[in-house]
């Protein structure tokens, strides 16, 4: 039960993450910590989304987090090795598909957030890099500390997160394992299928 | 972990049957490190039966009558008394300066943390560590074995499982107070309270999964692969771009 709350504490912070409202040209990590101090600071002082409105926090999510992520880049992290046999179409759907189980989820998480502090961890990074690891860490008192690091990539629209690694373990390739199941049983379309029958069933609510 | 489900635990019954599913499900498997899926995703299911039933309107009916300050103390205090059992696991991983660190922030928060309730410690700059007997086996080279989810107590190694009696107890050294009175109210207020922080993650998971067992399996299988490497574990090949004949072989199973 411990790493279960754990992976919870993590599931919402992360969600607390990259907003951006940022220049291109700004590193990787000025991005990262901009954004989270950001959406945190908004969450913090807003009552309707600490008491669970999703609406407005899919809306916070959207504006702020979304244009900082790469979701063709994370779906084909999920999908895994399926993904180069999926047609371009198919690979539309994915993503658009895996986008909305995203950001549902982890906007409903981002409304569980309560105080804990965020350190962010120097850049380790040659200025040539174009994929970096930036580190952050969620302090809490009476637990070990959280580790989550955003990996990112270089892209001609700026820095763009395509993965979330919390305590080692990747929220995007963490996926894999049943996307692999899916697929399996009902190829490329049997995921899309699974995916939009879930994105459906939770809107209904 | 709680006495009062002891008795389930106990009940030979119990067990023969587990044993029985286990023995049988280990006939029909594709994941090498889940043999007993069958036997496991059963046990997943009862595990959230209990939840629902039991300690999901517990810990919900808690959270509403204490403050989370009153709820991180007494996740502090608990945390507390687990420091010697952590630090002695570091000493025998090899790694003193952790060791003394660990018992630096039992001393201090014993104290100045007026008996654990604070964790003055964190911000002294002892950060806490997560250490168990089972990762001290890993470090000595002991495999995982099969990943094998208990009943109450959920996913494991069978590495870890076996010596969960002991990390139990030691971790919780309260425990072996004689008084079972005593003892059986702590074990409530313990699970209740860890209940309670993890509130909200079942709807997380229920909403943000296709297979929640699969999902669970997958991430804590990694995470305490992650922790027993103390955060640095060696990389995995990434199978994302080696496709080719292992692709197929592997779409074809």
């Amino acid at each position: 039960m411990k790493k279960l709350l754990q992976w919870c504490l993590v599931v919402l912070v992360v969600s607390g993450l990259p907003n951006l409202v940022y220049a291109q040209g700004a590193g990787p990590d000025e991005m990262v910590k901009s954004v989270t101090n950001d959406v945190l600071g908004i969450v913090r002082s807003d009552e309707a989304i600490k008491a669970g409105d999703t609406v407005k926090v899919i809306a916070l999510v959207d504006q702020k987090v979304l244009p900082h992520f790469d979701f063709n880049h994370m779906t084909a992290l999920a999908v895994g090795r399926d993904w180069r046999s999926a047609t371009p179409e198919q690979q539309k759907r994915l993503v658009e598909a895996f986008r909305t189980l995203l950001v549902r989820t982890y906007s409903n998480s981002l409304t569980q957030y309560r105080d804990q502090t965020i350190d962010f961890k120097p850049l380790r990074a040659d200025p040539a890099d174009v994929v970096v690891k930036v580190q952050t860490s969620v302090r809490q008192s009476g637990a070990q500390p959280i580790a989550i690091d955003y990996s990112l990539e270089k892209t001609d629209q700026g820095w763009k997160v395509f993965d979330v690694v919390v305590s080692g373990v990747s929220l995007v390739t963490n996926y894999r394992g049943s996307f692999g199941d899916e697929i399996r049983v009902g190829g490329i379309d049997g995921l899309i299928k699974s995916l939009d029958t879930k994105n459906k069933s939770l809107a209904a609510k | 972990m709680i006495e009062a489900f002891v008795p389930f635990v106990r009940d030979a019954r119990c067990l023969i049957v587990a044993a029985a599913a286990m023995l049988v499900a280990g006939c029909a498997t594709t994941s090498p490190e889940d043999p007993f899926e069958g036997y496991n995703r059963a046990m997943f299911k009862v595990n959230e039966k209990i939840d629902d039933a039991v300690l999901k309107p517990l810990a919900q009916g808690y959270a509403k009558v204490t403050p989370r300050p009153v709820r991180n103390s007494v996740s502090n205090a608990f945390a507390n008394v687990a420091e010697p059992w952590v630090g002695l696991n570091n000493l025998l991983q090899g790694k003193p300066a952790d060791s003394i660190s660990d018992v630096m922030r039992f001393l201090v928060n014993s104290t100045f943390g007026i008996a654990g309730l604070f964790d003055v410690a964190t911000e002294a700059g002892l950060p806490k560590h997560d250490e168990d007997f089972g990762q001290t086996l890993a470090v000595w080279g002991v495999g995982d074995g099969p990943y094998v989810v208990l009943p109450f107590f959920g996913a494991r190694t069978l590495r870890d499982a076996v010596v969960l009696p002991l990390d139990a107890t030691l971790d919780d050294a309260w425990r072996l107070t004689p008084r079972i009175a005593t003892r059986n109210a702590l074990s409530v207020v313990q699970i209740t309270n860890e209940r309670a922080a993890a509130l909200g993650l079942e709807r997380t998971l229920e909403e943000g999964t296709l297979d929640k067992y699969r999902f669970v399996r997958d991430f804590y299988l990694q995470q305490r692969r992650y922790k027993v490497h103390d955060g640095n574990p060696p990389a995995l090949e990434d199978d994302f771009y080696d496709g080719g004949d292992d692709a197929h072989s592997r779409l074809s199973q």
